[in-house]
């Protein structure tokens, strides 16, 4: 490399670093017109993304994040120029008690008017201020009908030594102690610490059974057959049909959680018109439609039933029957208390 | 001696073993026919059809791609322009000096990315495409210092002394005898600097901000939807470039 060759390569590296700097700082009106969405990988279809592009005249970039406490983490460390995110219900929460959440305009949210009747008043939110059900679901169990020749009916079924080694637990501290704390008959959200230690207890003996604490892979787990019960949320078990149709899904008869991601436009969101008719597009009911469809996930907007196939409105693993609803809770924040769950699961992880 | 040949050589079999099982497995899992990773249905290219048809998948690697050729362009600057400035110095300044440099190849890499992100906040700059390629410019600039040291404690200093006499300036000298014998280790660092660029996940994931999700970041995500195979050849031919490109520069320093 000569010395010319070297101030060429200066001169780019300058310039392209230049370059750089000018896109961020493109003109008002060009940055006016670039949407960005914090979402959960493969949260959209890319048809539906171009369609809105093309009817509003803007981009959309999206951008993509593996947990709810990665988004937190990134917001919280001082990310800004994003518009829309999709925090689960409980993120939700914590993210409007922070002040990272800008308030709605229910004027430009036509299609959030529609919603499921038991999706329109969250406990965190109950006139719709900040967020926006987009996509629930509940927590049950998936199991192998070509194994388990009684369908369980019970949480209880976690525990059959019967399918030792052949039972996976999401790795989610609340999820997997609401699944305890339900089969004795109590509240995923209880604050009672005798009624926590016991849970520990009766989970520390669980454990030789499981073969997993997965919240990632257990559809291929299932599909695989490695194992023949799943505890988790019903859109994987669903995914995991398509391979096995054995699979089927059940919300043990002590009650499962139900849960919601919501869509939230930022606080620092320098476009929160744009970024509320992105969330109005979201909800239209054929758009949701589409997307409960790819994401085997139901649609909150209620409008979107009758343009979602038969098969996916049937299939409970999506579309949870709604005389379920009465035996379903949300999480909710356990304040203080989260620190003796904390404790406790890290106690059940190191056994 | 034949004996302990023949040990040396099973035992360096198996640790290459050790070493390449993962990824062949990781290469042949991709041309599965199957979705699931742990069953095998047969060979097909249907990951590579569905990588090739994945829009946000193109759009991560186009970015990769574009960090990695800035950042490595800045960091080869710096890093070459210290590496010779550094040997114009007392012998006792030099070592602080470059041990200085050296810090970012020890610092935990969790807490560079930490720290980086502090000082974009500070300093009022948004997290983008730019913060990334910053960050990645810095890590990258002690292994260009590192590798074009080496090199230039290998020329002979008489060849500077000799271009003097016959009337060379120190920027000539700089321009026809110096670089000219670098250029193979600039070059060997350059491949270095863009392939650890292009793998980084942790810096990038600190630093990133809008519009600036890179290939590992987004395989990351993917994870979360279910492992598909798609991973599995996207990986595959990560791994395929970055091993020809580290090999391209090894070949390069050798020269």
């Amino acid at each position: 490399m000569h010395a010319k060759e070297m101030i060429l390569a200066l001169c780019l590296a300058l310039f392209l670093l230049g370059g750089n700097l000018a896109c961020q700082r493109m003109s008002g009106d060009e940055e006016q017109k670039t949407l960005h969405y914090f979402t959960w990988s493969d949260y959209v279809g890319p048809e539906l993304l171009a369609e809105f592009e093309r009817r509003h005249g803007v981009r959309v970039v999206v951008d993509t994040f593996s947990s709810n406490e990665e988004l937190l983490a990134k917001l919280q460390g001082g990310a800004t120029g994003y518009d829309v995110t999709v925090p689960s219900d409980f993120m939700a929460a914590i993210m409007i008690q922070q002040g990272l959440v800008a308030e709605l305009d229910p004027a430009m949210l036509p299609n959030a008017t529609t919603l499921e009747d038991h999706l329109q008043h969250l406990p965190f939110d109950p006139t719709q201020r900040y967020a926006i059900p987009y996509l629930w679901g509940t927590v049950g169990i998936g199991y192998d009908s070509a194994i388990i020749s009684t369908p369980p009916d019970s949480w209880a079924v976690l525990w059959d030594s019967r399918y030792a080694g052949k039972i996976s637990m999401l790795n989610d501290q609340r999820e997997v102690f609401g699944a305890v704390l339900r089969s004795m008959g109590a509240s995923m959200n209880t604050k009672d610490l005798a009624l926590i230690e016991e849970a520990k207890v009766r989970l520390l003996a669980q454990k030789p059974l499981v073969k997993a604490y997965a919240s990632d892979h257990y559809d291929q787990l299932l599909a695989s057959g490695d194992v023949v019960l799943a505890h988790g949320w019903g859109g994987p078990v669903a995914r995991a049909m398509k391979d096995r149709p054995s699979i089927r899904y059940v919300v043990p008869k002590e009650g499962g959680t139900l849960w919601a991601d919501c869509l939230v436009v930022l606080q620092s969101s320098p476009r929160k018109e744009l970024a509320m008719q992105f969330i109005n597009y979201l909800l239209e009911p054929q758009v949701a439609a589409r997307t409960a469809e790819r994401l085997l996930f139901a649609s909150a907007n209620k409008e979107a039933r009758p343009f979602v196939p038969a098969h996916i409105l049937d299939n409970p693993a999506i579309y949870p029957p709604l005389e379920l609803l009465p035996r379903l809770e949300w999480m909710t924040d356990v304040g203080e208390t989260l620190r003796i769950y904390d404790r406790a699961w890290t106690e059940l992880k190191m056994q | 001696m034949k004996q302990s040949g023949g040990w040396l050589w099973r035992a360096s079999v198996a640790n290459l073993f050790f070493l390449y099982g993962p990824i062949a497995a990781l290469i042949i899992f991709s041309f599965n026919a199957s979705r699931l990773s742990a069953a095998w249905q047969g060979w097909s290219l249907h990951w590579y059809r569905a990588l090739w048809a994945d829009q946000a998948l193109q759009a991560a690697a186009v970015n990769s791609l574009w960090v990695a050729t800035v950042s490595t362009l800045l960091a080869l600057l710096l890093g070459v322009s210290l590496a010779v400035g550094l040997e114009g110095l007392p012998g006792r300044r030099q070592r602080q000096i470059e041990q200085a440099l050296l810090l970012p190849l020890v610092i935990p890499e969790v807490m560079m990315g930490v720290s980086l992100l502090l000082f974009f906040v500070l300093v009022r700059m948004p997290l983008s495409l730019t913060t990334v390629i910053v960050g990645h410019a810095l890590f990258n600039v002690p292994v260009v210092l590192v590798i074009v040291r080496a090199r230039l404690r290998k020329l002979d200093p008489r060849l500077l002394e000799v271009a003097a006499d016959l009337g060379a300036s120190y920027g000539d000298a700089l321009r026809y005898v110096t670089l000219p014998l670098l250029s193979p280790a600039i070059l060997g660092a350059g491949l270095m600097a863009f392939t650890i660029s292009l793998d980084d996940f942790i810096v990038t994931f600190f630093t990133a901000g809008p519009g600036a999700t890179t290939l590992p970041l987004k395989v990351y995500s993917m994870i979360k939807s279910g492992l598909s195979p798609e991973i599995n050849a996207l990986s595959a031919l990560f791994v395929i470039v970055s091993m020809g490109l580290i090999g391209f520069s090894l070949l390069l320093q050798r020269r």
